[in-house]
């Protein structure tokens, strides 16, 4: 069974088929996968440029809240919320995925 | 020299021309398959005709400089072009999402291991759950074995599989299998598109017209494995027209997201506008891509709402479908100005239906294959 509930100890990346990418001609970073092009704010942005596959998702919080200077509980719903979206959507894969 | 003043849509509106989100390189229409719903015109572009690689190469480049994200290769089969490899590389050089869209005949370990790293997501075509069926619907004996063989070959690489199953009255009872092929394959998603009703498959309305009963079987199916599979596979189900209320946004509206380059670089706003008489199209030999995209008139045609008539011009959801499919107004209603007739609001949508139920209703199974060397009578 693929783990797709995600949690602080949750591993994730970005699979082959989906990457991040600058859009030179509108001026934005948008992360593309098969079929579909989604526009990122800086979070988002920030997010998904954490996700290396090692980092666990709470890791992932606690820099992203120094980073901001925002509290914890803040930044833990926006990246659980913007994450569980996209693993729902298979852009972003949890590690028991087995990395393909 | 200030164009803008010249782009006007059909009837002299003012128009305003945006970015392009999506590029359709329809790379060949040869084929080793003859489906018979194939969207490819029934005017087929020969060999001689082809852009070449260089061809490809520039305009990938035009196309990224004009702000396309992905590239859809596809045919005809485009694997059935040699330099498939060096196109989709110059595409991938460009800065594009590469998706190569293929039936996965002529595709070979070798050929898909040549294209590691160029190709960022494969869209495999499935005519049926077992080789009756699919050989049959591809006129090509072995398909679908060969299919299946090219699905491991694929998954062994590490490409994500998108697999687009293509549905009607022959096959849509099997959708449950066609969906665990597709989880046996895991694949992140399965699209399953009801035959669009143009071209060759206006040729097979009656043996392949899904009936309403049907629909609402695959319309369960498709939820219930939409909750089955959560997080584990995506479904998108793409319903035959005449059973929704209102039309679809064909192509996101026209001129305003994507479009399409056929084999001789003919450049089009959808790939059965050459169904429309008295639109004008240029190919990339003779102007720049972002010019046909920004001052084309093909693609100025409907471009915005002003070409609308009632009951469009009115309708809160105008700039949500933009009035449908000009093609499908112009095949029914005989009118590219006309309401997109599936839409519930069109004076032709009893007509429309009628006609598609009796179609349903039909017991024929003779197929009208797609053919390259078909007498041209039309």
């Amino acid at each position: 069974m693929i783990e797709h509930r995600i949690s602080n100890a949750s591993v994730a990346h970005l699979p082959r088929g989906v990457r991040l990418h600058d859009d030179r001609v509108r001026g934005i970073r948008v992360l593309l996968a098969p079929e579909r092009a989604i526009q990122l704010d800086a979070v988002g942005d920030a997010i998904l440029s954490e996700l290396d596959g090692r980092r666990s998702i709470g890791d992932v919080i606690l820099l992203l809240s120094q980073r901001y200077a925002a509290p914890v509980e803040q930044i833990e719903a926006d990246v659980r919320d913007f994450l569980q979206g996209l693993v729902d959507r298979r852009m972003v894969f949890l590690s028991a995925d087995g990395g393909a | 020299m200030d164009q803008a003043a010249a782009r006007h849509d059909i009837l002299g509106n003012p128009v305003q021309a945006g970015l392009p989100m999506a590029m359709l390189a329809e790379l060949t229409h040869r084929c080793p398959l003859s489906c018979p719903y194939c969207s490819n015109p029934v005017e087929l572009t020969r060999i001689s005709a082809e852009l070449s690689t260089a061809e490809w190469a520039d305009l990938f480049r035009q196309a990224a400089d004009m702000g396309v994200l992905h590239v859809h290769l596809s045919g005809g089969e485009p694997a059935s072009r040699r330099d498939l490899r060096e196109i989709a590389a110059a595409a991938r050089d460009a800065g594009l999402y590469v998706n190569l869209i293929t039936s996965g005949i002529g595709l070979t370990e070798a050929r898909l291991r040549d294209l590691d790293g160029l190709v960022d997501h494969v869209q495999l075509s499935l005519q049926g759950i077992d080789s009756d069926m699919a050989d049959w619907i591809s006129g090509y004996a072995g398909s679908f074995s060969r299919k299946m063989q090219v699905a491991e070959w694929v998954r062994a690489v590490g490409f994500p599989i998108t697999l687009n199953a293509v549905v009607h009255r022959q096959n849509l009872d099997r959708l449950p299998e066609m969906i665990d092929l597709a989880e046996r394959l895991e694949c992140r998603r399965i699209e399953v598109a009801t035959v669009q009703f143009h071209g060759w498959a206006d040729l097979n309305r009656r043996p392949l017209m899904p009936t309403m009963a049907q629909a609402q079987r695959a319309r369960e199916v498709v939820n219930a494995a939409r909750t089955r599979l959560r997080g584990r596979m995506v479904i998108d189900y793409v319903p035959a027209d005449h059973h929704a209320t209102y039309p679809k946004s064909c192509m996101g509206g026209w001129g305003s997201t994507g479009l399409n380059v056929a084999p001789d670089g003919t450049v089009l706003p959808c790939h059965a506008a050459q169904t429309i008489p008295g639109l004008e199209f240029q190919t990339i030999r003779e102007a720049p891509l972002a010019e046909i995209w920004r001052d084309g008139p093909a693609f100025n045609a409907f471009r915005g709402t002003g070409w609308m008539r009632e009951p469009c011009s009115s309708c809160a959801r105008r700039e949500v479908d933009f009035g449908g499919c000009r093609c499908q107004a112009m095949a029914v209603a005989r009118d590219p100005l006309a309401t997109d007739p599936v839409c519930s609001l069109s004076p032709h949508n009893a007509r429309l239906r009628a006609m598609a139920e009796a179609d349903a209703d039909s017991d024929d199974v003779a197929l009208v294959y797609r053919r390259m060397e078909r007498e041209t009578s039309r």
